[in-house]
């Protein structure tokens, strides 16, 4: 299947595709200047490595992770069903709705903060009070996160080609089955690239959820605030050595769902 | 029949939760009192003057990280190479900092005394576009590389085999291919571009009137307890994203659904 | 189509931008957010005097640590406005503000304040000593004392709060710890601890004087209590070593100075340095006032608190919930 791309040997095609030298060098040499540079002098910068260890810390680090990794969850199956939804069905105010999938982005994050507070929160005109607690950070973490599996799976759906689809059901195959077996290891990879990126996310935000959250440290505090009231206490060397680790967990992570996505398309052949 | 209903259920309840109902309300707060107010908190000088900051940041982030993104996705999926997953890798990082952090990295590299230091790149606009670009930078890349990896090589190679050079080969047959998923990662860069407040914080100095830009005068207007003025700069950013997507979609070629 | 509008853009834009940056003395204020207004004011009172005449200003407002960090990292100001003197210190040491900088009349200090209790209408939980505080079932609101460095001066009030009703050292900072044990929310600016309070959370919230009068101004439903025993804020105010314009900057730092200026203060929550401008103000003076002095002085209270790894704030801090 087309989904195995990656795995393919570097036929002449490929080489064909553009020039290799030309796109790997100037990614490579953008992504140093622009991400590896600056992360270089953080890590510089980085003493203390104390900072991390303390009670508190490892708190915030255990909660955003554990939160993070369900904001992930939540995201690959409920951004899922959204890009399907807006791709495959048709209903009124579609496009409407479509349109306001990138706001949570565009939003601050205090008046994002300030929203969910205020609809949230205790005085909530809906009757659904989450602040304050964890479900308050979920629902602010969700709610930054949202555009991310959504968007990645959108364009895949829109390229997916519907003739397996019809034959599987033409053949008797329930729309459950055809979806199991035809849609999902085609669009596996861009849920798992866009769960990539909800993860990242949520273990680097905190403007949008301290409000909600209430900050409270061990209860729901965030890595991203114990950094910051590091660097606010004068010790950015431990806000940057705390950062490191951060870093290195996600970078984790990140290569384990990359590692994921590559057995998943292997699995499938 | 029924399970398409109950996905459709699900899907908008998810979506009028948690986000048509937060934005409806960012919306509704703006326009309270009307819409001279909020006009009024947005044609001030110091509003217009951010919105350009804005404008321009968002003007240099958003084509350099769609080059990048195109690019660099074409690196990641088409060519085998050593390091090939940590590229892969290292392109989500940006996220997972937080801005603060993005913002404290760069002065310590930009700052005094740092290793690029006194070349009046931070608390100027150059900083400013070097934290826009960071925080935007995987968009595009992790939007172009799930449908080139679906689209697979055959259609390339074949161009190739036809004698294409591959610079045809890209515009007639990869362009094509994946320009409805780079569209979607300039909205979503344009988006988070638009909306950064935290790094660029930290870098700008948040000179009113000349580094400040529209989040930061949101902030601005949030400290001052000018929650109108704050909710407008914030809805003009949501229009700015809105007509990105308008835009785009109207540049999208006419290929069936919508 | 795109491209020409983006170009536009660009076009118009940036000489836009460059303009405005050459004029004769333009002096650069870098500021914490409160006093925003005050200084909207003040800066052209200034430009009306003789001293004043001809001198523009760039202003730049944001969360005092955080411009004290932007200083430290080569913004370049002329003025330095914080909410609390370490952060003025830690610019002192990198060379970057003359160590004689409280050697005036004023000590540096512009401004002064107190730490109030910001409660409900009509104060229904009857909260009036810091002792009440801790009557059960009272939710305390404050910013966290690490992220938000004002807030350090809500602990140090709580602290000689303590020590004032006839505590020892010993059982004030036991005071804290049960303190801490009634806070429900820590917000990382005070800003947003309003935010908290005004959305429904807890019963009182700990904040300043000029804040809470500030936030009535602007409308918001706010009614506060100072209590009898409580600290007297001061905020500091000093000019850069680096500034290219001294002699403007020590004069704009001296009419701040002057009974006009400080009355402008006055009308914007702060209680004046220079006693007479508060006259026809109403500063209520309470008797068991004290100042950072009374507690130790800040370098010792930053480091036996506020030090992020051994304070004992970092304790109390984690012990919150309610």
């Amino acid at each position: 299947m087309a989904a195995n791309a990656d795995i393919l040997p570097a036929a002449p095609g490929a080489r064909r595709s553009l020039a290799p030298g030309l796109s790997i060098g100037i990614s490579s040499l953008y992504l140093s200047a622009i991400v590896l540079l600056p992360l270089a002098a953080l890590g510089w910068k980085a003493h203390g490595w104390g900072a991390i260890s303390t009670p508190q810390a490892t708190a915030a680090l255990k909660l955003t992770l554990e939160l993070s990794l369900v904001v992930a969850l939540v995201n690959a199956v409920a951004g899922t069903a959204i890009a399907w939804t807006l791709v495959r069905d048709r209903f009124v105010g579609q496009g409407f709705v479509n349109a306001l999938v990138d706001l949570p982005f565009a939003l601050p994050t205090i008046v994002a903060g300030l929203t969910l507070l205020a609809l949230y929160g205790p005085k909530s005109p809906v009757g659904i009070n989450a602040a304050f607690t964890r479900w308050g950070l979920l629902l602010a973490l969700l709610f930054v996160t949202l555009p991310f599996v959504v968007r990645t799976v959108q364009p895949v759906l829109f390229e997916l080609d519907r003739e397996m689809e019809d034959a599987a059901a033409s053949l008797g195959a329930s729309r459950f089955t055809t979806f199991l077996r035809i849609v999902l290891p085609s669009i596996l990879p861009a849920v798992l690239s866009g769960v990539a990126l909800a993860f990242a996310r949520a273990v680097g935000e905190f403007g949008a959820v301290v409000l909600i959250s209430g900050n409270l440290p061990f209860k729901t505090e965030v890595v991203a605030v114990y950094v910051f009231g590091r660097l606010e206490s004068g010790d950015s060397g431990g806000a940057a050595a705390a950062s490191v680790v951060i870093l290195s967990i996600s970078f984790g992570v990140l290569l384990a769902i990359g590692a994921l996505r590559r057995w998943v398309t292997r699995h499938d052949r | 029949m029924i399970a398409k209903y109950a996905l459709r259920f699900v899907s908008l309840g998810y979506l009028a939760v948690l986000l048509v109902a937060p934005i409806g309300f960012v919306f509704w707060q703006t326009f309270e009192h009307g819409v001279g107010p909020a006009w009024d908190t947005v044609a001030t000088p110091d509003a217009l003057h951010a919105l350009k900051v804005t404008l321009i940041l968002t003007a240099i982030a958003v084509p350099a990280n769609t080059i990048f993104g195109v690019l660099c996705a074409l690196a990641i999926v088409r060519h085998r190479y050593p390091g090939a997953g940590i590229v892969n890798a290292v392109v989500d990082l940006p996220l997972a900092l937080s801005p603060v952090v993005v913002g404290l990295a760069l002065l310590v590299l930009y700052g005094r005394g740092g290793w690029l230091g006194g070349h009046g790149i931070v608390f100027a606009l150059p900083g400013m576009v070097l934290a826009t670009i960071f925080v935007s930078l995987p968009f595009v890349v992790r939007e172009v590389v799930p449908v080139l990896r679906e689209i697979g090589t055959e259609q390339e190679q074949v161009a190739a085999t036809l004698g294409a050079s591959a610079f045809q080969t890209f515009r007639r047959v990869t362009w094509p291919a994946i320009r409805w998923a780079t569209l979607y990662g300039v909205v979503l860069t344009t988006a988070r571009a638009l909306g950064e407040f935290g790094a660029v914080s930290v870098v700008s100095g948040r000179l009113a009137g000349q580094t400040e830009s529209l989040t930061l005068y949101v902030q601005d207007r949030y400290q001052s307890f000018d929650n109108t003025g704050a909710y407008a700069a914030a809805v003009l950013l949501a229009l700015l994203a809105l007509a990105t997507l308008l835009l785009m979609t109207r540049l999208k070629p006419n290929e069936g659904v919508q | 189509m795109r491209r020409i509008s983006l170009a536009l853009i660009i076009g118009l834009a940036v000489p836009a931008l460059a303009a405005g940056a050459a004029e004769d003395t333009k002096l650069t204020l870098v500021a914490y957010s409160t006093p925003k207004d005050a200084y909207g004011q003040l800066i052209p009172a200034f430009q009306k005097t003789q001293a004043g005449n001809g001198v523009s200003f760039s202003q730049s407002y944001g969360a005092s640590g955080e411009q004290s960090r932007a200083v430290a990292a080569g913004l370049d100001a002329d003025v330095v406005a914080f909410s609390l003197e370490p952060d003025v210190t830690s610019l002192v040491q990198k060379n970057l503000v003359a160590k004689s900088w409280n050697k005036d009349k004023y000590k540096g200090m512009v401004t002064r304040s107190v730490v109030v209790f910001v409660v409900r209408d009509g104060n229904p939980k009857k909260l009036k000593t810091w002792n009440d505080l801790l009557k059960p079932g009272v939710q305390v609101v404050t910013p966290n004392p690490f992220t938000s460095g004002g807030a350090r001066w809500n602990v140090m009030a709580a602290y000689g709060g303590a020590l004032r009703a006839g505590n020892t050292p010993k059982q004030a900072v036991d005071y804290l710890g049960k303190l801490w044990k009634h806070v429900v929310a820590q917000p990382t600016s005070a800003r947003e601890g309003l935010q908290t309070f005004l959305a429904g959370r807890g019963d009182v919230f700990l904040a300043y004087e000029n804040e809470a009068i500030f936030a009535q101004k602007k409308g918001q439903p706010v009614q506060f209590v100072i209590p009898k025993a409580t600290i007297l804020i001061e905020n500091p105010i000093a000019v850069t070593s680096t500034s290219k314009h001294k002699t403007e900057a020590h004069a704009f730092v001296k009419f701040l100075h002057t009974r006009d200026a400080q009355k402008i203060f006055a009308q914007n929550g702060y209680r004046p340095v220079v006693p007479a401008a508060a006259r026809g103000f109403n500063f209520p003076t309470r008797p068991q006032l004290f100042t950072i002095e009374y507690v130790g002085g800040w370098a010792k209270v930053e480091k036996k608190f506020f030090d992020p790894r051994t304070g004992i704030m970092v304790r109390f801090i984690g012990s919150s919930g309610g």
